[in-house]
């Protein structure tokens, strides 16, 4: 499961300053895939995946630390009206969320997304965006 | 045994006519051969859903009181072409609107009137004795149009070449995003549906023949424009009742970095007239062969990096120099197969009665490329060839004295044959000062990566890897990478004071 952490950095208890997700990985023994960090003065962004059944433990522990979670279930959605099944995001995708059917309808695994947003802006339909 | 087109029109009028799509034909082809399915089937029909920039409409609003000779027209912000007859217009998919936050055209607006919404029309005029107005603003549906007629100067493209991109930046193009270093193909094209493939010898496809276009009985034209059937490009100009036309099959579209285009739903029925016929739309995607273009290349004649066929294409990716690629379809397969099952059934329930080509389409004739007046100007009638260059072992200091003495900011490094291996620039000097003074020859601190130019380059080329690189200057290679000369940013202003060599 996909996890979007954001640290903002303001103020004194700023986590963005703490090894926090080592942290959390060395004490729960729980093993953490960074995908995609953004950093910048006020705030920061990390994407994580963890295994389903270690996601409410590793959420909990890292909002006790001051870290805001939100899961990411549809990362990025598709409008359905507008999708013409061209299949324009299917080779420019890094992760491989994209393909055909046996119907040549595109069908969406949206929990390897990483939000990278390149499909968004490859889409000629503007039928896909990010969730949230 | 040849069948009749009155036979099979009168078999689609009492409901006997046995219509398949294109893509079931090579099956029914397998399991009855040639004179079987000759027997078996009459009308095959084909489809296809793709981006078509040459796709437009004629609108006739109707007269205001008092009148006005429309001069320039506006739909939604989007400029039409008023150069005809008072109130007439022809709105392109492609052109965009100005005043817009968003990239919104032409296309979007033909779009949202098949989706029965309004649009704003504008006008302006000088004003004559008959037609005093000097402006107008109104709102407008489609049906308070008299005429909104699709014309279409070229769709359907027999063959499209595919496309993927072997520089080192991404390519944003009307065939979608390229990533860098062939890191993907995209196409278009409905391969096995496609209706010229169908027919590539334009024997029953040609004017005055029935279609479907965008959801409406449309009928086409004639050859397209750049029909080019003798080299596998054949095109068709196509025409249809906007009035009739569904949104599912008549969508505006944006590729990203270029602009504005329109989704058309095309699809053309064929009569099953002789076994030529049967063979021509038993064609299979495996047979249809076509090329991947490297678009990196920003000249007319483009390389071509592979050869492949459409179930290459189809099956996700491909192989370009050994290596596997993704590929992407930009048409969607899928509605044009919905296409092509709609026409079916049309001619199934009676709806719609084939007829022959009033005239023929050239199946030889071949597109040209513009015949060019002026001479494009070339690298080689601007650079500078006193080339000012350094060794790659020579030491800082002298490429510094080097520098300053001929008031250069850059020197091509050459290795010990003379040949390209680097540049430096003042500011890499400079950093190299600034630095603890470990680097000592020229070959630790030149960039190893030169964007570089050819005498023949056109300078619009070179100018356009000036800007995109954020740099001032180019060395000028031969064929063996021997530095010829350099081309800078402020060569580029000899084109306007006349002192470009001729």
């Amino acid at each position: 499961m996909k996890l979007l952490l954001t640290f903002s950095r303001k103020g004194r208890a700023d986590p963005g300053r703490e090894p926090v997700i080592a942290r959390v990985v060395k004490e729960t023994g729980v093993l953490i895939n960074v995908e995609k960090a953004n950093i910048d003065s006020m705030a920061g962004e990390v994407l994580i995946d963890v295994p389903d059944s270690s996601a409410d433990q590793i959420r909990r522990r890292l909002e006790d630390l001051g870290v805001s979670v939100r899961v990411m279930e549809n990362a990025i959605a598709r409008d359905e009206e507008e999708c013409v099944d061209c299949g324009a995001c299917i080779s420019i995708c890094p992760q491989e969320v994209f393909s055909f059917d046996a119907e040549w309808g595109l069908s969406v695994r949206a929990e390897r997304c990483v939000l990278c947003g390149k499909c968004i802006r490859a889409c000629p339909h503007g039928a896909l965006s990010q969730q949230g | 045994m040849a069948k009749s087109l009155d036979l099979i029109n009168a078999r689609i009028r009492d409901g006997s006519a046995r219509v398949v799509t294109a893509d079931e034909m090579p099956a029914i082809v397998d399991e009855l051969g040639e004179e079987g399915a000759l027997a078996e089937v009459d009308v095959v029909t084909t489809g296809t859903f793709g981006a078509m920039c040459s796709t437009g409409a004629f609108f006739n609003f109707g007269h205001a009181d008092p009148p006005i000779r429309m001069e320039r027209v506006w739909l939604n912000d989007v400029e039409a072409y008023a150069g005809i007859a008072a109130v007439d217009a022809y709105l392109g998919a492609t052109q965009e609107a100005v005043s817009r936050d968003q990239v919104y055209g032409g296309a979007h607006v033909l779009e949202e009137l098949v989706a029965g919404g309004t649009v704003e029309l504008r006008a302006t005029s000088h004003g004559t004795d008959c037609y005093p107005r000097r402006s107008i603003t109104t709102e407008l549906l489609l049906e308070d149009m008299n005429q909104a007629i699709m014309v279409n100067p070229r769709n359907s493209y027999q063959c499209y070449n595919a496309a993927s991109n072997a520089t080192d930046r991404t390519l944003n193009t009307y065939m979608g995003t390229l990533l860098p270093q062939c890191g993907n193909v995209s196409y278009s094209g409905a391969g096995t549906l496609s209706p010229l493939v169908n027919d590539p010898g334009f024997r029953v496809i040609g004017s005055g023949v029935p279609i479907f276009l965008a959801g409406a009985e449309g009928i086409i034209v004639g050859e397209g424009t750049q029909h080019s059937a003798g080299g596998g490009f054949g095109t068709l100009m196509v025409t249809g009742d906007m009035k009739q036309m569904r949104q599912e099959f008549l969508r505006a579209a944006v590729m990203n970095g270029y602009g504005v285009t329109m989704y058309v739903g095309v699809g053309v029925p064929i009569p099953v007239l002789d076994t030529g016929i049967v063979r021509s739309t038993a064609v299979r995607d495996e047979d249809i062969l076509t090329e991947i273009i490297d678009y990196g290349t920003p000249r007319r004649d483009r390389p071509s990096l592979a050869r492949v066929s459409y179930a290459d294409l189809k099956s996700g990716s491909v192989e370009i120099g050994g290596e596997t690629v993704r590929t992407s379809s930009l048409s969607s397969y899928r509605r044009a197969r919905a296409v092509a099952t709609e026409l079916k059934d049309w001619i199934e329930r009676g709806k719609m009665e084939l007829a022959l080509p009033t005239r023929r389409i050239d199946p030889a004739k071949r597109a040209k490329p513009m015949r060019e007046t002026a001479v494009t100007p070339r690298v080689r009638d601007i650079m500078n060839r006193q080339v000012i260059s350094i060794t790659e072992d020579e030491e800082i200091r002298v490429a510094a004295k080097r520098l300053l003495k001929d008031e250069t900011n850059h020197l091509p490094v050459l290795d010990g044959n003379g040949t390209l291996v680097g540049i430096i620039t003042t500011y890499d000097v400079s950093k190299a000062v600034v630095t603890d003074g470990r680097l000592r020859q020229v070959k630790d601190i030149m960039t190893r990566n030169v964007i570089k130019t050819t005498p023949d380059e056109p300078v619009d080329v070179a100018a356009q890897k000036l800007e995109q690189n954020n740099i001032s200057a180019l060395p000028v290679v031969d064929a063996t990478n021997r530095v010829v000369g350099i081309l800078s940013a402020i060569d580029l202003g000899k084109l306007f004071g006349g002192r470009r060599r001729r």
